[in-house]
Order: structure tokens, then sequence, then C-alpha cells
């Protein structure tokens, strides 16, 4: 099969790989019928995340048919139209069973490696997502094998195309789980998103869903905010005004009763002291993630939520921790947990409340993707969201949306 | 390095157990060893992936500059508890959602173990308390005679090699319900005299080959089997590696 691999700082390729096939009785293998480059798989690509292994399978959003199922599968057939949730749970443990999917305690097979980095026990595995969370094959790929599958599959039953429900893998389910965070209080609370990529303009919606009474987002990038403002979201550019200034003023003095970072740290990597080191040696690059958290801190209105979907994987210095006690703030933050959100969001998609492909921008062949990795990277062309066809022709070029 | 974590039973009580807990001064021959394995890391950090040459390298970094200093802070850091006897201690637990009894029962089954221990090659019960512990090493195998030395249903087991034995260990696993209807916490605390002291346990600890970390596999084994009936593997997966599988 056609796969898209990681090889190193950089560089993706897509090449001929074998076959996924079943390795325990709880396997299902999907033939994928689409599959989408995440912002996370960024951190990949600039090589933030540690222990990636060249010829690596990446891809966490995905979904497809299943063509094979073990023994110990119950719930999923050959034939079934499934999307897979990004993270792997083994729906038996403790956390899982209370919900907490992303912190399953047995799908992480290097369990040894994530616990010296975070210490505690592990959270789960993702699918192509480095060997720190289980060293999973991805689903960029005209195949994957997914592990627990009678836990990870999810059935569309309904005739909703694919980019409808694509996205319940992983972006909607992290925006809504960011905007639910935020308790918010129907038609009265104000919510501020900071970042309006994918993840940013799912937590912007969700929140209008949740009941916010009013929905702002700060960004940079013209194209993300124009996205945003279609659905009746404020917008800030923050290289044109100054970000704090304008939410005051756009809140009465008050600042937002919540704020969402959906930005996130991009310098990812910590730990062990050389870890830090090559974090400290990008210090710019920190530098400037960190504001985006520290913004929302100094913004946020007294005794509201400070939510983080956004991925911080290190040591964060400078944090205003003085103006969080004295405002009485709550942190909420963490991986998905996917599983919860997916039936209640389909819901959602069913009864049109929202169309999840307003973010699509790009749509290609698999073997368009170390293009579109880069496409992406850079936000050129106007690129929000990039959705691969692993059965598309090869270089028939980037269409756009 | 030879893996005891399940072998020998002793009753004792915890503090007698950890008393005296001590980093450890090193010998010229201990420095000497260390230092070389520190260089040996080092170099080997060098190659490899990025992940794997900021691990080795910083840990050989680590090892050459104690060798260096003469003294064992390293021995500290990663938790290497030694008694004044120069015993090493370990201990480790785990929760496990299912009840006491029924893990102890699974426990108390000792030829049955090393279906749940990687390490262990077999244990042969000889009677109601002796069994024969036979663990893969790397140079062929080690074995020794155990005794149980407590037997709590339930609760708790302890055990002892005996006089004489290749290898002088003892522990105990406890079984207690754990809060909140969340099944059961199990305890293993081990206690044995290492090849090399200090050095040699911080050396099998760097390569992945010292008790307390398979301790920590094992025990995360056990709990995976005991609530998934198996263990998660990405063994054998599709890559795009040589050969196309890892
Ligand atoms: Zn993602
Ligand atoms: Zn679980």
């Amino acid at each position: 099969m056609k796969a898209v691999l990681w090889q190193g700082t950089n560089h993706v390729s897509v090449e001929t790989v074998p076959d996924p096939t079943l390795l325990l009785p709880s396997d299902a293998i999907v033939r994928v019928s689409s599959t989408a480059i995440c912002g996370s798989d960024l951190h990949l690509l600039d090589g933030f995340i540690p222990s990636m292994e060249k010829g690596d399978i990446l891809g966490h959003e995905f979904m497809g048919e299943v063509v094979e199922v073990g023994r110990d599968v119950k719930t999923l057939k050959v034939g079934d139209r499934v999307v897979i949730p990004f993270n792997i749970a083994c729906g038996t443990c403790d956390y899982c069973q209370r919900g907490l999917f992303s912190a399953c305690d047995n799908s992480n097979p290097n369990h040894r490696m994530a616990e010296a980095l975070y210490g505690a026990t592990s959270g789960g595995g993702l699918f192509g997502y480095s060997h720190l969370y289980g060293g999973y094959a991805g689903g960029q790929a005209q195949y994957v094998r997914v592990p627990f599958a009678d836990v990870g599959g999810f059935k569309i039953e309904t005739d909703l195309p694919d980019e409808q429900v694509l996205f319940l893998t992983d972006i909607f389910p992290t925006g809504y789980q960011a905007a639910e965070n935020c308790n918010i209080v129907r038609g009265r609370d104000v919510v501020a998103v900071f970042g309006a990529g994918p993840v940013g303009q799912f937590a912007a919606r969700s929140a209008q869903m949740l009941g916010a009474a009013k929905v702002i987002i700060v960004d940079r990038f013209p194209e993300r905010l124009r996205l945003a403002a279609e659905a009746g979201i404020e917008t800030i550019n923050y290289e044109k005004e100054d970000v704090l200034i304008a939410l005051k003023e756009a809140t009465g003095g008050r600042g937002p009763d919540h704020v969402i970072d959906a930005v996130g740290l991009e310098a990812h990597g910590h730990g062990p002291g050389a870890l830090l080191d090559t974090a400290q040696q990008k210090m710019k690059l920190t530098f400037d993630r960190i504001t985006a958290l520290r913004w929302a801190i100094l913004s946020c209105a007294k005794g509201g939520t400070v939510s983080m979907p956004g991925v911080y994987g290190g040591l964060v210095d400078k944090l205003p921790l003085g103006a969080a006690f004295a405002k009485g703030l709550t942190f909420k933050m963490g991986q998905t947990h996917t599983h919860r959100y997916i039936r209640p969001l389909l819901a959602h998609i069913e009864a049109g409340d929202i169309d999840p492909s307003f973010v699509i921008t790009h749509r290609a062949a698999l073997a368009d993707a170390p293009q579109l990795y880069k496409t992406f990277r850079d936000k050129h062309d106007g690129c929000i969201k990039v959705v691969l066809n692993p059965w598309g022709e090869a270089a028939q070029g980037v269409k756009q949306a | 390095m030879t893996n005891i974590q399940k072998s020998g039973f002793q009753e004792a009580a915890r503090k007698a157990f950890f008393q005296g807990g001590n980093g450890g001064q090193m010998q010229d021959t201990e420095r000497v060893a260390v230092g070389a394995l520190g260089l040996g890391l080092l170099i080997l950090g060098l190659g490899g992936g990025a992940g794997r040459r900021l691990l080795v390298g910083g840990l050989g970094l680590g090892l050459t500059a104690v060798a260096v200093r003469g003294s064992n802070p390293l021995a500290t850091a990663i938790k290497v508890e030694q008694n004044n006897a120069g015993q090493t201690l370990i201990s480790e637990a785990v929760t496990v959602n299912k009840n006491a009894a029924e893990l102890y029962d699974v426990w108390r089954d000792l030829d049955k173990l090393p279906n749940l221990m990687s390490h262990l090659q077999s244990v042969v019960v000889l009677s109601e308390k002796r069994s024969r512990w036979t663990v893969k090493a790397p140079l062929g195998s080690v074995s020794w005679e155990a005794e149980i030395t407590a037997d709590e249903p339930g609760k708790r087991l302890a055990w002892a090699s005996l006089p004489g034995s290749s290898i002088d260990n003892s522990g105990e696993i406890l079984f207690r319900p754990a809060p909140g209807g969340r099944g059961s916490e199990v305890v293993v605390r081990l206690k044995y005299r290492a090849p090399l002291g200090t050095a040699g346990v911080v050396a099998a600890r760097i390569a992945g080959q010292e008790p307390a970390q398979q301790l920590r596999d094992d025990l995360m084994r056990f709990k995976r089997e005991q609530e998934l009936g198996f263990a998660p593997t990405t063994q054998g997966q599709s890559s795009g590696r040589a050969g196309g599988a890892k």
C-alpha cells in the first residue's frame, strides 16, 4: 500500500510499504477513504516530538471501511463505515470507564518511555504520533490497523459524506472539549479564542453551540479570521491591534469570561536535560508561542476559565501566575477524550447544527502529501485544512476548495 | 545482568526493608567501569535518531561526569536505593481493576508466574513452601531455591532465597483494595544483592535490564493481562523501515 512516511525533520515522503495485518484478535483493518493533515503533525515535521523513527507512518485523522476483523471483535463487521478517534483507548481500564479515554492506562506499549518524561503513569497510545505515544502506524495510508477496534471504531450509518464526519476523529471534539471545559453560561458568557487554526475554528463554533453570548477569535492570518467571521464570530488581528486593549474594549472592560488557548507550544520536547537544551535553542519560537497563553491569562475576566486544547510539552516560564491567582482563574487542559464526543457531535452534524467541512481549503491525493505538509506549515495559499484521498490519482495536482 | 524480581522471599517489615537508604561511595574499579560505560553510551548516542541521541547521549554524559567526580549522584537521581548491607531495594505498585482475592490467586499459582513475567524462565514448585526459580541471564540462566516466608491469602505473600543461593534476594507482594471501587493496589518490594554494586545497578538500569525497570514492565504486563487478557503491541506492524516491520 501507499503511505506517508516520516523520514526526518522537514522530510516526509510517500512510499509503498507492506499492507497492515491483524496483530491481535481485537484488531481490525480499515481501508482508508479519507485522511487529513493535523496541525499537530507539523510538530512532527519540525522535529519537535522526540522518538520518531525514520519510516514511521504518519496520520491520526482518518476514516474508512472495515475490511478485516480479528476474532474478538464484536461490534464491527466487514463493510462497516467507521471513523476512528486519534487516540487509542482500551475501554476497560478505570480511566476509560470514567470517560477519560486519552488517559487510558493500557493502550501504550511504550509506557515506560512516556513515564520517564512525564512521571506517574503514561497517557494512552496515539496513531502516527511517535514512539512515546506507542509507536502505532498512522492513517495517512491506504490501509490502517485499528487496535481495540470495538472501542475505537465508530460506525457511521447515515450517508453523510466523509468530509462532514472525518473531523470527528480529532479537531472537532478537540475544539468542542475546549469549549465545554469553559462551563459557558448560556446567553451570558463571552468567550475569546486564541488561534484561528482548525481547532480554534471548532472551539469558537462549539462555544456558539454551547450558548456563548459572544465569541471573539484572535489570529493574524486574514483568511482564518474571515472564515470565523462568516459564522458571526468577532475577530481581532493581533498584528493590527493591541490584543489586550482590543479584548478589554470588546468586553466593556471585564475581559472575556473564558479564554481558549488553541495555539499551544511549538517547542514540544523536554525532559532529560539535553532535550531541554534543544528547546532552549529554539527559544525565540518557544517565546512566541507562550505569548498566547500569557495573553489568555492577562485578558481573562475574574473567576473565568483558561482552557488549553493547544499542546504543551515542556517547561514554561514567565507565566503570569500572580494574575491568574488574583483573578481566581480555573485552568483546564489535556488531550481530547475523543471517544466521548463522537456520538453527540455526530448528532449535531446530522441535525444540521454544523457542517465541519467548512475548514477544508485543500483536497488532494495522498501522493501530494509532501508538498501539502509544506503548504500547510507555511500557511501558503490560504491553507487552513488539508484532506487527502489515499486512492486518488497521484500527481494530479492540488485542487483548492 | 540477571533478573530476579520475583525470586526469593523473606518476611520483613517495611521499615527494616528500607532502612539506611544510601547512594553509595564508589570504588576505583567502579569508577572505571562507570566511566567506560558513560563513554560508550556517549559514542552510541552519536548515532541513531534524535530521541535516542538525546536520551542515550545525555545519560552517557551524566555517567562520564559521575566517573570523573567519583561520587554517584546518578544513583540518587535515578533512585537506586541501597541499605547498609549493600543490598539494593526496589518497590513498585500498580492498580488493577480486579479484586484482591482474584489477583492473589493468580500470583499464588507460582509455576504459572513465567507467563506473567517475561524475564522468568521457570518456577518449579517443590513443596508447599519451597520452589526452584530460574531466570534468563546474559550467559545462560541462573537458578536458586526460595521459600515462602509469609502467606496471607488475598492479602500478602513474602519469600526469600535459601542460604547459599547464587543470588541472595527476598521480597513481598501486597494486595489491597483500592479506594472508590477501582479494583486493587498491588505493591511489590524486593531486596537483592546486585553484581558490581551500585555501578552495576546504574548501568543495568540505563540498559533497561535492571530489576526496577523489569518489575515495572512486569507489573504493567500483569495489569494488562488481568484487565484486557493480552498486551497491546505494535510488533509486526507496517512501516517504511527495511523489512517493513517494527
Ligand atoms: Zn491532531
Ligand atoms: Zn483504557
